[in-house]
């Protein structure tokens, strides 16, 4: 703009045309991103009507009640039953969770919280390195470590037999995949928090425990309760570590020791070897389109109930 | 000073450390005396805020700050002591700056110091509630709604929360940070009345940014100056007849910012004009 003054008539010539490179660009830049969007938009629908369109045979030749709750699969004999690979993602969802999310929320208190200088940035890098690593590698050493750990010393240790691949398996090594995840993302939401409510909290005389578990995880509540979520649905949709560990066994399992399935690992397991069986492709895509819906509704759930948590909690 | 001293500091020099050391306070050493109202002023970056923490130690959550000197509470040294911290932050409170309702209801943030510190029933709970927000003028304004988040009330009713919430957890001395200037100027002065009333009551050291409001509400004021004490004395005479070359200047010029309606830019500022070519 100092330039204007000093260039005269130049300057005057020289602004409109600049201007409209600059609206060109500002209106060029907008279709884009439209479009983009409604790639996006249009990709995301295309996916969906091809698992619905995908998934119509199975669905108009059996019961969906009967196949959700039959423990019968066996698609040679035309049997869809989804119910062992149900209990199977319930079993492996329910016990990684409740492995991981505690170690999780407390190492996230520790480096938020109480690690200082070198340790604190040793500790957390260590953490991003973990959860960066691949997930098929953490199959690859489940299987040498893991299974045999399971198999040789956990399972009889609590009086039980196990042939290494199983539930038990499958979960352990999700926990150790998905803890590093939700610790990254407690942290963050815990380093968020602006300094006044540690000092608001700290200066009427309460302490750091006291701020940490009535002010601090309150005000982080909704951020974590996302990081417990994200860790929740990886689990959930995870097809590779299933797939390696879990066994493959179409039966309702007895014990969590015992090999199975998860919804995942059956669409991995069956989707090449069957596929000459009648109806098998449409089953397994069918099973995707119930991932999806199962996902949607849970987000959907979830952010309600961050919504609830997020205005009970506001500071 | 003539009062009662509550607290003192003794060569109090605080360092940030790090890439850029800042030295925040070269040696302070101040008294405040019992039901007063002491104002801390001096330019932004001068250490107020840092001397206001270090008086209950609240500086210490962050893990650059280091410090040398003494604080003594009624002749008992807050540093080199036995005492738990939290104690000697009850005894203390602090207010912060920006209004910070903890993520509870009404009810619950004024009620958070006395269920840490106390064994008290419902009843009394509801008392010792009712009564500080009453005296911070709240109580009219919230006793319909306590069981709703405090978040949701107006930043100036927040601010007084906080008053009412460090005020339960009956301090000796109340430390409050700049809690006017994120206010708009009818909250400011609802919150500065609930300040003139506590007063009476209650040892306060203030960090005011503004010289009108240490002038309306300080007994006593310190002026820092680029982590020095330059002065400290009563309010009338440091208002009225500084002894101190930088405090007349300091106090004139705001006076005579005040006048050009607020800015606070300096007088001779030139930096918009264009250069001489
Ligand atoms: N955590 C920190 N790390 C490094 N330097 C800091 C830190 N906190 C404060 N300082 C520096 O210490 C000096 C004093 O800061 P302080 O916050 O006490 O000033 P202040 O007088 O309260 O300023 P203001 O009026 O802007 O609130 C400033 O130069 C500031 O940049
Ligand atoms: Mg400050």
């Amino acid at each position: 703009m100092d330039t204007t003054t000093d260039s005269g008539s130049n300057a005057q010539a020289d602004r409109p045309e600049r201007l409209d490179r600059r609206l060109l660009i500002e209106r060029l830049s907008s279709y884009w991103l439209i479009g983009a969007g409604l790639f996006a938009v249009a990709l995301f629908a295309l996916i969906v009507l091809t698992l619905v369109q995908q998934s119509i045979p199975i669905v108009s030749e059996h019961s969906l009640l009967e196949m959700l709750t039959s423990s019968n699969w066996d698609p040679a004999s035309e049997e869809f039953g989804y119910l062992p690979a149900i209990v199977g993602t319930i079993y492996v969802t329910v016990l990684s969770m409740a492995m991981g999310t505690p170690i999780a929320i407390l190492a996230a208190i520790y480096i938020a919280e109480y690690a200082e200088g070198r340790m604190k940035v040793i500790v957390s890098s260590f953490i991003d390195v973990l959860a960066a690593i691949p997930s098929v590698i953490f199959g690859l050493v489940g299987l040498i470590v893991v299974v045999p750990f399971v198999g040789d010393y956990l399972a009889p240790a609590l009086g039980t037999h196990s042939i290494g691949l199983g539930i038990v398996t499958v979960s352990l090594v999700m926990a150790i995949i998905v803890t590093p995840f939700m610790i990254s993302l407690t942290v963050e939401s815990l380093e968020a928090l602006p300094d006044e409510l540690r000092e608001a909290s700290l200066g009427v005389g309460a302490t750091k425990w006291e701020t940490i578990r009535s002010v601090l995880l309150r005000a982080a509540g909704p951020g974590i309760f996302s990081a417990i979520l994200l860790g929740f649905g990886r689990v959930f949709g995870a097809t590779i570590v299933p797939a390696m560990l879990i066994g493959g066994q179409t039966a309702i399992p007895e014990s969590p020791f015992d090999a199975g399935e998860t919804l995942p690992s059956l669409i991995v397991n069956d989707f090449g070897e069957l596929m000459s069986i009648p109806l098998t492709q449409s089953a397994l895509i069918f099973v995707g389109l119930l991932l999806l819906v199962i996902v949607w509704l849970f987000n959907f759930g979830a952010m309600l109930v961050r919504r609830r948590l997020q205005r009970r909690w506001q500071y | 000073m003539t009062h009662d001293t509550v607290i003192r500091t003794d060569d109090l020099e605080v360092t940030y450390t790090g890439k850029r050391e800042v030295t925040a306070l070269n040696g302070v050493s101040v008294d405040f005396s019992e039901n007063k109202l002491t104002a801390i002023i001096g330019p932004s970056g001068c250490g107020k805020s840092t001397l206001l923490k270090s008086l209950n130690r609240l500086h210490e959550i962050q893990p650059n700050a280091e410090i040398t000197g003494e604080v003594y509470l009624e002749d008992d040294p807050v540093y080199e002591t036995d005492e738990p911290l939290p104690e000697i932050r009850r005894r203390v409170g602090y207010v912060p700056q920006k209004p910070t309702p903890l993520p509870v209801s009404i009810y619950n943030n004024v009620a958070y110091g006395p269920k840490i510190h106390g064994d008290y029933s419902r009843e009394e709970l509801d008392d010792i509630v009712e009564t500080q927000l009453r005296k911070v003028n709240l109580w009219s304004e919230v006793e319909d709604r306590l069981d709703s988040p405090g978040a949701e009330l107006s930043t100036g009713q927040i601010q007084r929360l906080c008053l009412a919430r460090s005020l339960a957890a009956e301090p000796d001395v109340l430390l409050c940070d700049e809690v006017t200037s994120a206010l708009d100027p009818i909250s400011a002065e609802q919150v500065e009345e609930t300040l003139a009333d506590l007063k009476e009551e209650y040892t306060i050291v203030m960090v005011t940014h503004s010289m009108e409001q240490a002038k309306r509400l300080a007994d006593d004021v310190i002026f820092l100056y680029l982590g020095d004490v330059i002065e400290t004395n009563d309010a009338r005479t440091f208002f009225e007849n500084p002894q101190n070359e930088r405090t007349q200047e300091f106090v004139e010029g705001h006076a005579a910012v005040e006048y050009d309606d607020g800015d606070d830019t300096a007088p001779d500022s030139t930096a918009d004009a264009p250069p001489a070519e």
